[in-house]
């Protein structure tokens, strides 16, 4: 239900600043990017899309330093031994492993992979999609990044400490110089609460990170239920949109378990009170229950927005209306209800009852449903369509192939007794990578290009484009297959030095991770060359009919431009557009008429 | 945003990106109702580690929960239920236009909400006194088995067992919480036990102290506290017995009353004994912070809804309150040592200072403004309705909190 701009937005900047605008990036042009001048126009805007913006910057930073920690845990596990840091005592060099790869761990879950899709593309691309104006609550939107913001400090306070005091060998620091984190990014009780590392600020800054997730989340079903415009049914509501919704739902029943378990792990290291610390009568499995009532759903929070991702650009490059439409819709509600039954396939080991191990494995094999539902779907679009193999559809195509394997991998751990085999092996490291990484960072990759000239104004270079995610794809397989293999051998994980036996996997998997470091920064350099030199993108250069492809890009402050009332029309109807070559871009058909309206 | 659209048809209170004030209300309240959700499986969280333990130690839930005064809970749930109604009558008197009355029935929950902190305030001042408050303050506190002071766990027990006799076990009549016998509990109790804290205390805790330090080691013969409850030979919840057979055999074993002492409780469910304390703190603290934000919404939609007068007093009154209720933290604690007592007072006369003449300076200074007048109208009182709901989930959650934690049976 979008209104028409009831007055012509007010001009933008007086003449000296007009001046200004030119030698920057958009010339003279009045868009949502130029709108406001000055940081203060960023640091309080409540524009959706600034946000998301802002969003992107944080993120990619939060990535940029998971991905460091990433790189040197795998160095470290180049060869066996001491590698890292050899001219220290060993323990100094093996407590700085466990702090790499909880950093790495904890950075790269809170703070990149769940905000990824819904912060960034989300917080960007939904309300134009609807044809909105803004989120429901856009006050709460810049709300949420500003917890966001202020959570991610809260683990960089932490890890500036860890590594400082790591590299120095500082020792009996105060409590303001806190001493990293080890635990690994769960947290598992009794040892947080016996470790001497940065265990209450690190559990502050997930309860605050978990705040900016739930404000996205209400924003998100509000906006859905009550801003979607004239003609758009749920029927008519891209699958970007049911995803984001279902993922939205699962944050907001999910998120406040954590918050509850880490004010818990937070009593318990500050009050004392023992609830899950066996030496004072609790219970540390009850912990694990909390935990992963939270953490198994936020998998699928992670990789739902994903799959919208994916389902649009499939749809879009193959040139085809999407096969199975309410199907995929369907199946996001699915798995967001099915994700909160199965978390106890976490704790096969913990000494739970064989009873409570038969029913979640079983319920959890349920997932592989709708699961396949989306992945049959897609192929079924992409059969017999006219494919483009640009940028977004090569991570698009990687996504659908590392997913497969990614799930059909989860199978064996979800199977009792192979479990029990792959149970701390390379084997699950491998799994959930190719779930969060080989997934999640595709369909996002996919949509951060898919959406670039949507968000920036200008295109990138197509062919770096394509090498680079090339390039991506084979650094990530190189990664993480070969710790498939290992696993099986039995490689146990979290262990900073191993039998040398299984060095050519632990050397292959760290040349594999240089090859992948270094196609992300082509990636990088990619956006940062397209958004300072590149040419300036048509309104839809990729002839989709969802509704932010019906305003100029990058939008104005408004979302559409005056006097456009948008409404909804068939997301994957493909056949009113037409490929203009001196717009480089589609362009409407006159006159054209939805079948069957 | 909203001033650049701020025209014709879009009244004050209209957001930019809204087509109509019913869309607005609509989404507000729908964001409400959602966050609501979140509210609810975040305290999902303490009901179900309370099921969890109680389950597994329901002869430890029957003889601690008696610490709790079920007079003083009972008139609390009665408090937070008025100041709801209030509530909801003020909402209506948002929809109706009623100002005058809105705001009465505003400060009128306020005062609900206060009177529930303060009874809650002389309820955990009682569990301090008894050590059997959060962390290792805890009488039944132990670390790997070993209670600090088992003279004073033998203490607090004998608090416990006393306690729940005068306040709800008694004879069989459990439903019997009448208000005559709340006062006499009251009047009996504080007098005789400051009286015995100090003396019974060391005495005891010479006596059976140094057998009593280990609980709950299954592995190594019974000694001490639990050498004394073994030859009381009762039938204790053994593995693979039934929930209800536990209890009805502790029951039937001890006569004249519904709950277990703490020394027929099983051996190995003693060492979670302050396990049921550290949740009762952790489900009304965390409620306390939810009354305590409820308390700042509803000053906050007061504040919006009145005119210049209230808005002149508001703020002040709110230091005065604070300062009134320091008074009473050291009306209660004014027995005691330390600087707890000393800090209150002067924290007392700081607030009431301030906000009396904050309060003097703001009425000399306010002058009757027409325009500074209600935000709120019947075509907009989304805030009051959401902060409304809020209210009602904070009382909701306490209605649920005072059965499972006060009425154990």
């Amino acid at each position: 239900m979008s209104v028409i701009p009831t007055n012509p937005s007010p001009p933008s900047a007086p003449g000296t600043d007009v001046v200004k605008a030119k030698k920057g990036l958009y010339g003279d042009e009045d868009n949502y990017i130029t709108h406001g001048k000055g940081i203060l126009s960023w640091l309080l805007t409540i524009d959706h899309k600034r946000i998301g913006l802002m969003y992107m910057v944080c993120v990619l930073a939060a990535f940029f330093i998971g991905g460091i920690f990433a790189i040197a845990l795998r160095t470290e596990l180049i060869w066996p031994g001491q590698t890292l840091m050899p001219w220290a005592e060993a323990n100094t060099n093996w407590k700085l492993y466990n702090q790499l790869f909880s950093v790495h761990g904890a950075v790269m879950v809170f703070m990149f992979i769940i905000p990824a899709i819904p912060a960034i593309l989300g917080n960007f691309a939904l309300p134009i999609m609807l044809g909105a104006k803004d989120v429901a609550f856009p006050r709460l939107n810049l709300l949420s990044w500003y917890c966001y913001v202020g959570g991610s400090l809260f683990f960089l306070w932490i890890l500036t400490g860890g590594v400082v005091g790591t590299l120095f060998g500082l020792e009996n620091m105060p409590w303001y110089f806190p001493k990293g984190i080890d635990t690994g990014w769960t947290f598992y009780t009794p040892y947080s609460t016996d470790t001497n590392t940065g265990v209450i600020l690190a559990t502050m800054g997930v309860f605050v990170l978990g705040f900016a997730s739930i404000l996205t989340g209400v924003n998100f079903i509000a906006t859905i239920h009550m801003l979607r415009p004239r003609n758009m049914g749920w029927d008519r509501l891209p699958l970007m949109l049911w995803s984001l919704y279902a993922t939205s739902v699962i944050q907001i029943l999910a998120t406040p378990v954590l918050a509850i378990t880490m004010l818990l792990l937070l009593a318990e290291r500050v009050l004392g009170i023992g609830v899950f610390d066996p030496a004072k009568g609790g219970d540390p499995v009850l912990y694990q229950h909390f935990f992963w009532f939270y953490s198994h759903p936020a998998v699928y929070i992670m990789i739902l927005p994903a799959m919208g991702v994916i389902s649009e650009v499939i749809s879009v490059f193959s040139r085809k209306h999407i096969f199975g439409y309410s199907f995929i819709a369907a199946s996001s509600l699915a798995i967001a209800l099915f994700g909160f039954i199965v978390w106890g396939h976490h704790m096969f080991t913990s000494g739970q009852s064989p009873l409570l191990n038969s029913v979640f494995s079983l319920l959890t094999m349920s997932v592989a449903v709708p699961s396949a539902v989306k992945v049959f779907n897609w192929l079924a679009t992409m059969y017999n369509g006219k494919i483009r193999l640009d940028t977004p559809m090569i991570y698009a195509l990687g996504f659908i192939w590392l997913f497969t394997i990614g799930g059909l991998t989860g199978l064996p751990l979800a199977a009792l007794s192979t479990d029990i085999h792959y149970h701390d092996t390379y084997f699950v490291v491998a799994h959930f990578h190719y779930v969060m990484v080989g997934s999640t960072l595709f369909g996002f990759l996919a949509g951060m290009y898919y959406w670039w000239p949507k968000m920036t104004g200008k295109m990138y270079n197509e062919k770096a484009g394509q090498i680079w995610a090339w390039m991506v794809f084979a650094g990530f397989n190189l990664t993480f297959f070969i710790q498939f293999i290992a696993g099986s051998l039995g490689a146990p994980r979290r262990y900073a030095d191993y039998d040398p036996r299984f060095w050519k996997y632990h050397f292959i998997s760290t040349l594999g991770s240089y090859v992948l470091m270094i196609g992300l920064f082509g990636v990088l350099y990619n956006w940062v060359s397209s958004w300072r030199s590149g040419k300036k993108a048509p309104a839809n250069p990729w002839g989709a009919n969802t509704l932010e492809w019906h305003t100029p890009s990058p939008p104005p402050h408004a979302n559409f431009e005056d006097g456009h009332e948008p409404e909804g029309v068939p997301p994957y109807d493909y056949d009113g557009w037409d490929y203009v070559s001196e717009e480089e871009g589609y362009v409407r058909k006159e006159g054209y008429v939805y079948q069957g309206h | 945003m909203s001033t650049a659209h701020s025209d014709h048809d879009h009244p004050a209170h209209l957001a930019h990106h809204f087509e109509t004030s019913a869309q607005q209300m609509e989404s507000g309240k729908l964001g409400m109702w959602v966050f609501l959700a979140t509210e609810i499986l975040m305290f999902g969280g303490l009901f179900c580690a309370y099921a969890v333990y109680r389950a597994n130690n329901p002869d430890v839930f029957l003889f601690a929960h008696r610490a709790l005064d079920t007079t003083w809970g009972a008139i609390n749930t009665a408090v937070l239920l008025a100041s709801s109604f209030t509530m909801a009558w003020g909402v209506r008197a948002a929809q109706l236009g009623q100002k005058k009355l809105l705001i009465g029935l505003l400060i009128a929950t306020l005062f609900g909400g206060a009177g529930f902190m303060l009874i809650k305030t002389v309820e955990y001042k009682a569990k301090w006194d008894h050590a059997l408050f959060v962390g290792p303050s805890n009488a039944y506190y132990h670390d790997n088995g070993t209670l600090a002071d088992p003279g004073e766990a033998a203490h607090s027990s004998e608090y416990i067992e006393k306690h729940g006799d005068t306040d709800g076990g008694h004879g069989g009549h459990g439903d019997d919480h009448g208000a005559g016998h709340g006062d006499a509990h009251a009047a009996g109790h504080g007098d005789s036990h400051a009286g015995d804290h100090g003396g019974d205390h060391g005495a005891q805790a010479d006596a059976p102290a140094p057998a009593a330090s280990k609980i709950a080691a299954p592995a190594a013969p019974p000694t001490g506290l639990h050498a004394d409850l073994l030859t009381h030979k009762r039938p204790v919840l053994g593995a693979g017995e039934s929930l209800s057979t536990g209890i009805g055999a502790i029951q039937a074993s001890h006569k004249g009353s519904h709950y277990p002492a703490f020394t027929e409780l099983d051996p190995l469910n003693t060492n979670r004994t302050h396990i049921f304390f550290q949740i009762y703190f952790a489900m009304t603290g965390l409620h306390g912070l939810h009354v305590l934000i409820g308390l700042g919404l509803i000053s906050w939609i007061c504040y919006r809804a009145g005119g210049p007068m209230t808005r002149a007093l508001l703020v002040p009154g709110l230091f005065v309150s604070v300062g009134i209720y320091f008074v009473f933290v050291w009306w209660l604690v004014s027995a005691n040592s330390g600087w707890f007592p000393t800090t209150a007072l002067v924290a007392a006369v700081l607030c009431l200072i301030a906000g009396a003449l904050w309060g003097a300076k703001n009425v000399a200074l306010t002058k009757p403004n027409p325009d500074a007048d209600s935000e709120f109208s019947p075509g907009y009182y989304t805030p009051v309705d959401c902060v409304g709901l809020y209210w009602h989930l904070v009382d909701l959650i306490w209605i649920f909190l005072f059965p499972l934690l006060y009425l154990i049976h």
